[in-house]
């Protein structure tokens, strides 16, 4: 067995190697990039058997069209709704099928969403630059010479886990997927130059409707609306941007600072999207509407670990899952009546010989 | 410090918090932002994930799933009431950073001796003469603020600013010096080009300048910078690093 190789056929509109993210060095200017619906990459990973922020294909709307070319293992589509096919036949996302040499997988009609992940077993393998594997397209660094996958690409997936195979047919249940409300309002942590902002204009902004403009990229979301008034200058003294910012400049319209971000930068910001809400943005496409409200830091925070717990049941459902196939590597406990047994179980990376043994006491 | 306003401490978002030291652009306070991350580097937290330096401002990245958040917010306030100002004692590091002034590198160099009045190489002696302060990074990837440029050397920005400009270009803006770490957009006024790669994502470090490090602008001529760049190419360029102790 060997790891899966894509020829490119097609390669989208925009579909770029993308993981956990490039951390440590945005004090040195360089922006983090990762995926930008971080849950759908996270939840497709450990569907597919691999660790959490493993590199996988982040597609844009249009998605590509991918041929096997050497290996076998198993793929998951996350995120966006982007009908998903593997040799024409439609394959429902959240889903982990296998795929083996001249099967062709690809996407059709954009239905929701903006971003699908396709995650593969083993991970994209692209070479780790500064401890990532996440295209930044602006510095041409990561991913595949630095840029979006162009027709002719041979994409390369990492060695699977070594329990790859019983990953097949294993669905995320939908309580657990990371599907968002495009009506929902996103929740916002005020500051950290929330001060800058008169009563006025901070009303107009959790007030409001915006729209998505055309300019809403991996960098940034511009959104087009009513004038949010400053009490004073638009600039500050430039300083960190984080991820979720919601920047003001003079002109009043406000800019979500998203993944590919420059570090930092010279204008207010009346608020940071929580990070829950910032995969529900990205999501979102030219044109729909955004509204914002407040949410204080522990609100947040405690989304935020909901989205973990909801990982940590994926993972035990996955556990399941590989532990009760029968198919002689792992003898089955749901027939039969064997008395003892083992089986590997492989967890994030990690192979785990199990024994068990059924005792009377 | 009698501004009791600072330091203090802005939440911005879930996974960040930042600490502001001042309101200005000056040693003293970016001082601070470098001592409260050097004893954060010291001892960092569970779920810490990046520090960004600025100006007068440290944002501290963490994790929030792992991160415990209100601890954190008060190590952060201790910290930031015990950070001093630095420097005095320590070592001041300065790298060299080779430049071809003028030419095809340096299209705006006519321009920019025309508006200060100055001889094309009276501005390199003075572009070349005064070391300048590094406080922070940001903009693109190993992109350096720089301060303390010879205010005889201020020039307006291009009123129409460039599509591209190439990676290595020197250039002034303002009462503002500095290097195009990556080919980008600006307009800033280019008077020469350093062959060194200010970012080189194959090497380690990719970015060598770090905030708080000071500048020293040396001419070359073309010889120099051809053997620089062949050099770089290859990986095999070591930027000259000079250190010496400062006494307060």
């Amino acid at each position: 067995m060997s790891a899966l190789v894509f020829s490119v056929s097609s390669p989208g509109m925009l579909t770029t190697v993308q993981d956990g993210g490039r951390w440590g060095f945005q004090g040195k200017g360089m922006p983090v990039a990762g995926a930008m619906d971080m849950q759908s990459l996270k939840l497709g990973n450990i569907l597919v058997g691999n660790a959490q922020e493993d590199a996988a294909l982040e597609v844009t709307i249009l998605g590509p069209t991918l041929r096997v070319e050497e290996g076998e293992g198993v793929v998951a589509v996350t995120g966006a709704e982007l009908s998903f096919t593997v040799n024409g036949a439609a394959v429902p996302n959240w889903t982990v099928v296998r795929v083996g040499v001249g099967d062709v997988l690809a996407f059709g009609a954009p239905l929701t969403g903006c971003r699908a992940y396709l995650c593969a077993s083993g991970g994209i393998d692209v070479p780790v630059v500064m401890g990532s594997r996440s295209t930044y397209t602006r510095a041409k660094v990561g991913g595949l010479e630095g840029r979006a996958l162009k027709k002719g690409d041979t994409v390369r997936c990492g060695a699977p886990g070594a329990l790859w195979r019983q990953c097949e047919g294993f669905a995320c249940p939908g309580e657990l997927r990371s599907v968002y409300d495009p009506e929902a309002p996103l929740r916002v942590i005020p500051g950290p130059q929330d001060d800058c902002f008169t009563e006025a204009g901070k009303e107009t902004f959790y007030g409001s409707e915006y729209v998505v403009s055309n300019s809403a990229d991996r960098m940034g979301y511009r959104l087009d609306g009513p004038v949010i008034e400053h009490v004073g200058a638009a600039d500050i003294i430039s300083d960190a941007i984080p991820l979720g910012a919601v920047q003001v400049p003079g002109h009043g319209q406000p800019i979500v600072m998203l993944a590919d971000r420059q570090t930092t930068g010279g204008y207010t910001k009346i608020g940071t999207v929580c990070s829950v809400d910032i995969a529900a943005l990205s999501q979102r496409l030219p044109g729909q509407k955004v509204r914002f409200e407040t949410i204080d830091l522990d609100g947040a925070v405690a989304l935020v670990r909901n989205e973990g717990k909801k990982r940590e049941e994926l993972l035990r459902l996955r556990a399941r899952w590989r532990s009760v196939r029968d198919d002689g590597l792992c003898r089955s406990v749901r027939g039969g009546t064997p008395t003892k047994g083992e089986f590997l179980l492989g967890v994030d990376g990690a192979n785990h010989r199990i024994s068990w043994e059924e005792v009377h006491e | 410090m009698s501004d009791t306003t600072y330091p203090r401490i802005l939440t911005a978002g879930d996974g960040c918090v930042v600490v502001e030291f001042g309101d200005t652009i000056d040693m003293a306070v970016n001082g601070r932002v470098a001592s409260l991350a050097a004893a954060i580097r010291k001892t960092p937290f569970v779920g810490l994930r990046d520090l960004v330096p600025t100006y007068r401002s440290l944002a501290v990245y963490f994790d929030p799933e792992t991160t415990n958040v209100e601890k954190t917010y008060a190590r952060l306030e201790a910290l930031s009431r015990d950070a001093g100002e630095g420097q005095a004692g320590g070592a001041k590091r300065t790298i060299v950073v080779p430049t071809l002034y003028g030419g095809e590198f340096g299209p705006d160099m006519g321009d920019v001796a025309e508006h200060t009045k100055l001889s094309e190489d009276e501005v390199i002696r003075r572009h070349t003469e005064r070391d300048c302060y590094c406080y922070m990074l940001g903009f693109t990837p190993g992109y350096s603020y720089l301060g303390g440029m010879d205010p005889a050397l201020e020039v307006p920005r291009l009123k129409n600013p460039r599509e591209i400009i190439p990676a290595g270009s020197v250039a002034i803006g303002g009462k503002q010096t500095g290097i195009y770490s990556i080919a980008s957009p600006g307009g800033w006024r280019l008077i020469g080009r350093t062959p060194m790669r200010m970012f080189d994502p194959g090497r380690d470090p990719a970015i060598i300048l770090e905030a708080g490090m000071w500048v020293r602008f040396r001419p070359i001529g073309q010889a120099e910078f051809d053997e620089i760049e062949a050099e770089g190419a290859k990986g095999a360029y070591r930027p000259e690093i000079l250190e010496e102790e400062v006494t307060a």
